[in-house]
């Protein structure tokens, strides 16, 4: 297991590499940069060079990357194109987006879980068909419509909740966010729980245990819950990496200065000190969650096992 | 610990990590955030600086509306006349509108306490117009003597300084202009302008963090792509003494989410409403909203460094295609009245008296489907069969130019005539802009920098102009120009600039679509919002309860 | 705990954390499943009743292939019958969406943008004055387009992906997974900026293989994590045991079993492609006007929520339907392929 792990370790440096390498690549074939900087106004040539100068821009490509990576060696991300520099906006975006994430995450959990288990248990009736219905709204209303919707409402209507989160990243701020940001995940444990609940449901040891008149509630979460959970954790452990990355929306409506919001800023700006900054961090955020994802799968069937 | 076990403490300590992660800040005070602090501090709408916060740095209007809160150049322009008027200057005088005596009040300070002499300013143009100091605002001293020896189309500069600034003593200076030019003491009021302190050249990252001006306020604190503080500056000299205790400039991911804040009341002050709002913003706001000119126009050009837009065939095409769009319709519905069709190509804030004249485009810029028909055909049709209508689709450009093509489908009765071309990004779509790339219209829309018909004219349509986007060239339009630049009576020259302007209104190498308002909103605590011309709200008028 | 391990103590299946503890074989699977009939006390009883010749049909069941049996099953299903008329439904519209509607979806009106309900106009019109009827019909064939075949794509290419990553194991697994990694990585603006600005064409196959190139990293980790837990089962180890060959272990043994996590994200994800379709046409890099798709109406419908709320819910509606149309059909597959309701 030890040496599993190592090995997983190691191999995050050639997908480091080959990240960064291609977003470099990707960000410097949205074009120039430099010419957006002037607005509506054609650039003047001289000023325009040496702003090309400054973020190496005249050089061969491989140069400005290993340029690059040799300043991230030194733990310096570089400047946006407003003079702040990368590493503060990551100091200040990760942190709000872990928290908006964790909010997120444990919505998606305990909700999507618990909607799919009972759906599962009770497949074919009232409370499945309702928990379908919600799957089909979620999906099919895109999640800019129901933020709007939920921020019109909760926070500007009915004043129940602030409706904005601003520089204050509080709990009872986020949950309105968390709740718009978890939606369209949640459908998708749901429906996952859901399935494998159905599958395990007429399992042998579900009719062992039931057999043996082990309590129901047992019998449910220690072994129906347990050996369904493998799907719906694959699943969470990439979603975790998505949510972080991929709250644009939900950060834009709700005004929260996070790694999307920045992600965004960063690409349409095309600057790419601040893409492959975000995105570096990001992949690591993904690597992680899926070795602790292939870790659970050894937790929750013993049969599986690393070498 | 048996595997059930663990993966329950697993989950208990994913949640507390979740709730503390979340948790732990929720004791921190909101005391600062929104609206609802009755101390008079006025909470706005603002939107992230594109770059560095350096005067002859800015080019967009949020890192300009902070510029003009904590600086005051040599003029300023009235909020409700859009007059030019001295502030910091006594006096800018010229014989011959080449050579210009500038004198400034003296007795004025920086925040710092330094005072603000004739080297403050020539030393911040001279700093501005340096290649290699990288300033976006640097072709602003283009018209200085001197200009091309600091910043060279290519290489290094051969000077450091422009020969046209001189230093006579700590009041006066003197500019010599490489052309006439007589209304040019009326542009000094623009951004690029301002001067500077000496702990800009000394200590220039720390003035970056916190910038040091002359103005009515100072920034007290800047939490960077957050929020800005700004409060009343003590030392501050000019007549416009703040009305508030202060500003709160709170950057908004998204307009709309600013608009939430400001229904909500955690907003006061909101210049930044997106579309969707406006049509609902009366009842929201129970009137608490201001619609009025802003010296703005939105065009359509046409690329004319390429073959088939540059003939006389292609002329008639473009005055059909302005005759097909029914200005009046769009700009009721898709902007709810806050643009209003273009009939020139300048803008209502000038004044008659400074050169807007109604209709001077005349049929060309009215709805005639069945004329415009006609002109389209007998030009030959659209060349390449379809035009197309490019933007950048990360601005709020979609809706308006999907009903620009079908007004111009239901002209041509063809629903292919026309169609909207998405561009991803901003920067993209001014590189095939830039790069002459453009191979049917593309969206255009000139904000003016200073109030005069000049700035509408000059660099936009003079040959090899710097936002001379469509390529157009025309030796006549050139001259008459540098005639109106030339003329020291202001009507004579204002009479010239509009003969020039007929010129456009004939080879239309741009179709003026319609004015764009400034809008503001506020909450029920602020009262005394106005705009000023260029839609920035006027910060040291507003007050709150 | 000391209940929890009592407990455990008690349970041998909760511990068998030890491969020596040897699970029941797969035939004596069978008959223990039959066995222990009590069991259902957990699932509701009818459902036996729904299939009352389940168990004469397992006379018959080693006599044919299980994709056979599948297919047998699924054509008695009235959750499949219905979710197939209501696909073909879907696919006549997008083929011949004139039937459907006579009015133009590109002529428009702008004076009448936002009204409601008028005649020959039953779900009123949208922000430019088309009609919403109109258009929430002939949008049937890019977003039907763009959602099927970009889930077919993802889902096949992440299938076989992440089997073959999870079936072999070793270096080929590191290689696909860190492949996918990387994929994964990519910001999808980033990506559909690049990708859609790069390739110039305006054919919406490059929107489908644009999604197919982002999407199937998630599925192949569906699968992958859904192979390696089919992988360890008895059946498996027994079919192995008994010389089956990798390709036959793949798909007899483990495919139908290792496929119901991959249906249902698969089903999910067509709705959230052609949801996708719309972001990335809001963001310029998408289908392109004229092109008539659901997303593009319900990316322009969602400003104007608050003041015509008809312009999002018919686009919003059609998608609806073509969702629960595919996850009603992928629940019908997947009882069908699940030996236990046989």
């Amino acid at each position: 297991m030890g040496r599993y792990v190592i090995r997983r370790l190691l191999q995050m440096i050639p997908v480091f590499i080959g990240t960064t390498f291609l977003i470099f690549v990707m960000v410097h074939a949205l074009g120039d940069p430099v010419n957006a900087l002037f607005g509506d106004r054609a650039p003047d040539p001289a000023v325009a060079e040496k702003i090309r100068e400054q973020y190496n821009l005249n050089d061969p490509l491989w140069l400005q990357y290993l340029k690059y990576m040799g300043k991230l060696f030194r733990w310096d991300f570089g400047t946006t194109f407003s003079g702040q520099s990368v590493t503060s906006l990551l100091a200040t975006a990760f942190p709000t987006t872990l928290k908006l994430t964790a909010v997120a995450f444990t919505i998606e959990v305990i909700f999507g879980i618990g909607l799919g288990l009972l759906s599962g248990l009770r497949r074919g009736r009232v409370a499945d068909n309702s928990v379908l219905i919600l799957t089909l709204v979620v999906i099919s209303i895109p999640t800019f419509v129901t933020g709007y919707v939920l921020q019109y409402l909760v926070g500007v209507k009915w004043g129940a909740a602030p409706a904005t989160v601003g520089d204050q990243v509080t709990l009872d701020r986020l949950i309105l966010p968390g709740v718009v940001l978890a939606s369209v995940s949640l459908a998708y444990v749901a429906r996952l729980t859901r399935t494998t609940v159905v599958e395990n449901v007429r399992a042998d040891y579900v009719r062992t245990a039931v057999a043996k008149g082990l309590p129901r509630r047992r019998v449910v979460v220690n072994h129906l819950l347990r050996n369904s959970l493998i799907p719906v954790v694959t699943f969470l452990g990439t979603d975790l990496g998505a949510l972080m990355g991929g709250a644009l929306v939900t950060e834009r409506i709700f005004n929260i200065h996070g790694v999307g919001y920045y992600l965004y800023q960063g690409i349409v700006r095309q600057n790419s000190n601040t893409v492959v900054g975000f995105v570096t961090i990001l992949v690591i955020i993904y690597l992680a969650a899926n070795l602790l994802v292939d870790l659970l799968y050894a937790v929750l069937d013993p049969r599986i096992r690393y070498a | 610990m048996s595997a059930v076990a663990r993966v329950r403490w697993a989950v208990i300590v994913a949640t507390s990590v979740a709730l503390v992660a979340t948790g732990c800040s929720s004791t921190s005070s909101g005391g600062g955030g929104g609206g609802g602090n009755a101390n008079g501090i006025v909470t706005a709408w603002w939107g992230d600086p594109a770059n560095p916060l350096e005067p002859a740095n800015t080019n967009e209007v949020n890192g300009g509306a902070v510029l003009d809160m904590i600086y005051t150049g040599l003029v300023a322009y009235d909020p409700k006349t859009s007059k030019a008027g001295n502030a910091m200057a006594e006096s800018i005088t010229s014989s011959d509108q080449q050579n210009w005596t500038v004198k400034i009040k003296p007795g004025w300070k920086f925040s710092d306490g330094t005072p603000v002499t004739a080297a403050s300013f020539v030393d911040a143009w001279n700093y501005g117009a340096l290649s290699t100091n990288k300033q976006v605002g640097s072709s602003f001293f283009q018209y200085i003597q001197g200009y091309k020896d600091v910043a060279p189309t290519s290489g290094s500069p051969a000077a450091q300084t422009m020969s046209g600034l001189k230093v006579v003593d700590d009041t006066s200076f003197t500019v010599a202009l490489s052309q006439k030019f007589s209304t040019w003491p009326q542009t000094l009021g623009y951004a690029a302008y301002y001067p500077l302190p000496k702990s800009f050249f000394t200590d220039h990252a720390a003035f970056l963090d916190k910038p040091v001006g002359n103005g009515p306020y100072t920034i007290a604190a800047w939490t960077k792509s957050q929020k800005m503080q700004l409060r009343p500056n003590p030392d501050y000299s000019g007549s416009n003494k703040p009305k508030n205790a202060g500003i709160d400039l709170k950057v908004y991911t998204d307009t709309n989410a600013a608009y939430a804040d400001l229904q909500a009341g955690n907003l006061d002050v909101d210049n930044g409403l997106p579309n969707s709002a406006l049509k609902t913003i009366q009842s929201d706001l129970s009137g608490r909203f201001l619609n009025q000119p802003a010296g703005i126009i939105q065009t359509i050009s046409f690329p004319l460094y390429q073959s088939d837009w540059s003939t006389g065939n292609a002329k008639l095409v473009r005055q059909g295609i302005s005759m097909a769009i029914d200005r009046a319709t769009i700009t009721k519905v898709v902007f709810n009245n806050t643009r209003t069709p273009a009939t020139d190509f300048t803008s209502p804030v000038l004044g008659d008296s400074g050169g807007y004249k109604e209709g001077l485009c005349g049929d060309t810029c009215k709805l005639n489907a069945a004329k415009a028909k006609q002109l389209i055909q007998q030009g030959g049709g659209i060349p390449g069969g379809q035009l197309t209508i490019s933007y950048n689709a990360d601005g709020p450009h979609k809706e308006w130019v999907d009903a620009v093509c079908n007004s111009i489908n239901n002209a041509m009765g063809d629903t292919k005539a026309c169609v909207g071309r998405p561009v991803g990004t901003f920067a993209d779509f001014r590189n095939q802009v830039h790069g002459k790339q453009m191979t049917g219209g593309f969206r255009t829309g000139w904000q003016m920098d200073y109030p005069l018909i000049q700035n509408f004219l000059q660099p936009v349509y003079v040959t090899g102009a710097s936002s001379n986007d469509s390529g157009y060239s025309n030796k006549a339009f050139d001259a008459k120009v540098s005639q109106a630049n030339g003329e020291a009576d202001a009507a004579k020259a204002v009479a010239d600039y509009q003969d020039a302007e007929k010129m456009l209104a004939t080879d239309l190498p741009a179709i003026p679509l319609w004015y764009q308002n400034g809008t503001v909103g506020w909450s029920s605590r602020a009262s005394s919002v106005m705009l000023n011309p260029f839609s920035v709200p006027v910060y040291t008028e507003i007050t709150v309860k | 705990m000391p209940d929890q391990e009592k407990y455990n103590a008690a349970d041998p299946l909760a511990e068998a954390g030890t491969e020596e503890l040897e699970m029941p074989s797969a035939v004596e699977n069978r008959t223990f499943d039959l066995g222990t009939m009590e069991a259902q006390s957990l699932i509701k009883p009818e459902r036996l009743q729904d299939h009352p010749e389940a168990p004469a049909a397992d006379e018959r069941v080693e006599a044919r292939s299980l994709w056979q049996d599948a297919w047998r099953d699924l054509r008695r299903n009235p959750i499949f019958i219905i979710s197939g008329l209501l696909i073909v439904f879907l696919i006549v519209m997008a083929v011949w969406p004139g039937l459907f509607a006579s009015t133009d979806p590109l002529k428009c009106d702008l004076s009448k943008s936002q009204q409601g309900v008028s005649s020959g106009h039953p779900f009123g019109y949208d922000n430019q004055g088309c009609d919403v009827y109109a258009r929430t019909v002939y949008g049937a064939r890019a977003s039907i387009t763009v959602g099927v075949c970009a889930t077919a794509g993802a889902a096949l290419v992440g299938t076989v992906m992440g089997g073959l990553a999870g079936f072999f194991g070793g270096w080929f697994d590191s290689v696909v997974s860190r492949i996918a990694d990387i994929f994964f990585g990519i910001p999808i603006l980033l990506g559909g900026l690049v990708f859609l600005s790069v390739v110039p064409s305006q054919s919406i196959w490059i929107v489908v293989a644009f999604i197919v190139v982002l999407g199937w990293p998630q599925i192949a980790r569906i699968s992958r994590g859904s192979v390696i837990t089919v992988k360890q089962q008895d059946y498996v180890t027994a079919a192995e045991a008994l010389g089956a060959g990798s390709s036959r272990l793949m798909v007899r043994h483990i495919l139908p079993n290792a496929v119901a996590p991959i249906i249902v994200v698969a089903t999910i994800a067509l709705g959230t492609y052609i949801a996708l379709e719309a972001t990335l046409s809001f963001l310029g890099v998408g289908l392109k006007p004229p092109t008539v798709s659901w997303g593009i109406d319900i990316s322009s419908a969602s400003d104007s929520f608050r003041n015509a709320p008809h312009m999002l819910l018919y686009p919003a509606g059609a998608l609806s339907i073509t969702v629960l149309a595919f996850i009603m059909l992928g629940d019908a597959v997947r009882d069908a392929l699940d030996p236990k309701l046989r």
